[in-house]
């Protein structure tokens, strides 16, 4: 199976070439290309996912560069998490593809858009399967600008360019850390190879404070890729992009790829205590903070954006709390039912072209496919017990609580609550009650919408039982990595039903409020923490008055330097040979007679400083 | 014979070749031009004689040379007035000041 696993990343980039070179004559029909490819991409995944089952990992490396004794290479690396890895973005994004043949078909820049996604997709299958860090740095950014590039799809709306650009440079931010961890690895180890450095993690080769320290490095490119607090402004901004694109990047595949690095580092992390505790902590505070931003926002990408953010800091912490199998398995069940929730999101901002959820209402009738779709995927998220969502949540309660993290355990209880109420928000304002009357005929999407959605719903629904207690296929599939200590803690019987109990509280309270309108809402229960909320903390007001002003403001005072002081002195310099030479040019008169005269008095000179040199003159 | 000294010529000969110095690079005749740069040429023969009878080695050379001097001196008097009259004739001017073709 060696020789094909190269492939699988080079399919979507030749769709993306394709797509460029010969997109405006395919049209329509580019749709077809994309997707084929992916899905050529996908069959190879799972033929290599296949083979991992038991199977060794394969590592298949060639030399780039040789810089003195150090040799850098390039190649792939198939390990247990990354082929898992490579069937989840490759499904996704095949799925996507198929979606957005409907969702798009309107569109102007139809090629365009599946050229970008076949980057994009690209881009993430090369940085899943990179053996060493430069090479997944390099990946890493390729994904940065694939998704900068869909964010940016509608360019002639303003908020877009924004957002595109904000999503950017935070990630950027988060990047310069995973960079600079990089070249302090690079230093103590001496190679960039993944197995190099965590057999010198064994040996002891590192000193503990630099395990420490590059390890939260790289937990900082992670915070800005993974849109954890306090880099995570830019995730729902990033809903600007056409929505299939917050499913594939901003929620199934590019946001996951900060705890896909996180764990594929994870022996780093786990030499360090202090690092693990960074990633649980951020990871555990992200959860709740974006769970109550969630509980506010008027936009129905809003919402999800929030709630992604939120699943991604339960990943975290998860990871933090040594649950490895824990946060990938949540990582899994995440890809599936948050990609559903956003198409279903998609499919119904198709039908009522709008995206305020305070102008929806009363869809549940009209479109058969997709409100049971979205209520499949709410409840998934919201933990109702034998559906994906369950399974995973209960493991990452169970890990952190076996971890001994009792704070951090009861703030993941509580997101658990807040995530039920949200999502279930959500779900009773846009399809329940009465039609809000602004949008009068409603159309299920078409086919090629829909049946995408019922994969995700069916896998939504099933995923779960991949680790269940009784069936941990996940956990051993896992184990073999070898650099891996998988720690079984024992089952807790009451974790799964406390955090049931909280979830079906969450949903009950929801029903509550929104459908029977019996409690009173957040805005006019406590409308200060209301405002609070919808301002989501008023973060991107504090980076704005903070960073962005500070900066300007620094900035200008060294346009004002470089204004004036550097170039007034470069003026006075060009001034003054100006002037010399303007001078000197009337000189140049033509006149043979002047001439003569400058040369005679330069000869007077000369013949002056040699008589005085001579000592003549005294 | 009154021996005159050598430094006698010598300040003849200077003050001969100032003046036409001066006077080639100051006149807006070419004529007159013509003329300083023969006075020049003539300081330079006075000196070429004094040296030949009171140098430190004094010979007959000094003399020889000087007459190649007003051989040339005279050559090229022709071919100055021939370039000044084609001038002449070309620009209606003998004004020194007029000539200033070589700045473009």
């Amino acid at each position: 199976m060696n020789p094909i696993i190269w492939l699988i990343p080079v399919l979507p980039l030749l769709s993306f070439v394709l797509l460029l070179l010969f997109g405006r004559r395919l049209k329509e029909a580019s749709a077809v290309v994309g997707s084929l490819l992916t899905l050529g991409s996908l069959i190879l995944s799972v033929v290599v996912f296949m083979g991992q089952w038991g199977g060794a990992s394969v590592k298949q490396t060639a030399e780039w560069l040789a810089i003195g004794d150090t040799v850098l290479t390039v190649g792939y690396e198939i390990n247990p998490l990354n082929a898992l890895m490579l069937v989840i973005v490759s499904f996704v994004s095949f799925l996507i593809q198929v979606y957005s043949k409907g969702y798009m078909h309107d569109d102007d820049r139809f090629p365009v858009f599946f050229a970008y996604l076949g980057l994009f997709t690209f881009a993430m299958l090369g940085l899943v399967i990179s053996p060493n860090l430069l090479q997944l740095y390099i990946f890493w950014e390729l994904v940065g600008v694939g998704s900068f590039l869909l964010i940016g799809y509608y360019f002639y709306k303003s908020e877009a360019r924004e957002a595109a650009k904000k999503a950017f440079i935070m990630t950027r931010i988060g990047d310069v850390g995973l960079f600079i961890g990089i070249i302090l690895l690079f230093w103590q180890v001496g190679s960039f190879e993944l197995d190099a450095i965590f057999d010198a993690v064994t040996a002891g080769d590192i000193s503990q404070g630099w395990i420490t320290l590059t390890a939260i490095l790289i937990f900082v490119g992670a915070i800005g890729k993974s849109g954890q607090f306090p880099l995570h402004t830019w995730l729902p901004d990033a809903m600007e992009g056409p929505t299939p694109v917050s499913a594939l990047i901003h929620a199934a595949t590019m946001v996951a790829a900060g705890v896909y690095l996180v764990a594929a580092m994870f022996p780093l992390f786990e030499a360090s205590e202090a690092a693990l505790t960074t990633v649980a902590v951020v990871g555990g505070f992200t959860a709740i903070f974006a769970a109550t931003i969630g509980l506010a926002q008027a936009d129905i990408k809003r919402v999800l954006a929030y709630s992604t953010v939120s699943q991604l800091g339960y990943m975290m912490l998860a990871l933090g709390s040594s649950g490895y199998v824990a946060g990938i398995f949540h990582l899994t069940t995440h890809a599936f039912f948050k990609a559903l929730l956003f198409l279903a999101a998609g499919s119904v901002i198709h039908a009522v072209h709008t995206q305020n959820i305070h102008e929806m209402g009363g869809l549940w009738k009209k479109m058969k496919w997709t409100a049971p779709l979205f209520l499949i995927g709410a409840m998934a998220i919201s933990g109702v017990p034998l559906l994906s969502g369950f399974f995973s949540k209960d493991e990452i309660l169970a890990a952190t609580y076996a971890d001994g993290r009792f704070g951090l355990f009861w703030i993941a209880v509580i997101a658990t609550f807040l995530t039920a109420f949200y999502m279930f928000r959500l779900f009773f304002l846009v399809f329940t009650g009465e039609s809000q009357g602004k949008v009068k005929k409603v159309q299920e999407s078409p086919g090629v919408m829909v049946f995408p959605m019922v994969v995700l719903g069916i896998l939504a629904v099933i995923a779960g039982y991949i680790n269940t207690p009784v069936t941990p296929i996940l956990d051993d599939y896992l184990a073999q990595n070898p650099y891996l200590e998988i720690h079984h803690h024992e089952s807790y019987w009451w974790i799964p039903i406390v955090a049931t109990v909280v979830s079906l509280f969450g949903i009950f309270m929801a029903w509550l409020v929104y459908a029977k309108k019996k409690v009173k809402r957040l805005s006019e229960a406590s409308p200060d923490f209301h405002f609070i909320l919808l301002n989501k903390y008023f973060i991107d007001e504090t980076y704005d008055y903070s960073f962005v002003k500070g900066t300007r403001g620094f900035s200008y005072f060294w346009y004002y330097i470089d204004r004036f002081v550097v170039e007034g002195v470069i003026q006075l310099v060009t001034g003054a040979v100006g002037w010399i030479s303007k001078t000197s040019s009337k000189a140049h008169n033509g006149q043979v007679q002047l001439y003569g005269s400058v040369a005679f008095a330069g000869m007077a000179v000369l013949l002056l400083i040699v008589a005085w040199l001579g000592g003549y003159l005294t | 014979m009154s021996s005159v000294p050598l430094s006698v010529y010598l300040v003849l000969a200077l003050i001969l070749f100032c003046i036409g110095l001066f006077g080639a690079l100051t006149k807006r005749n070419a004529v007159i031009v013509l003329i300083s740069i023969e006075l020049m040429l003539n300081a330079v023969n006075i000196n070429l004689i004094a040296f030949a009878k009171y140098g430190i080695n004094p010979s007959i050379t000094g003399q020889i040379f000087s007459l190649f001097t007003i051989t040339v001196a005279a050559a090229e008097a022709a071919v100055g007035l021939a370039i000044l009259i084609a001038l002449y004739r070309n620009r209606k001017t003998v004004n020194v000041d007029e000539m200033d073709i070589m700045k473009r």
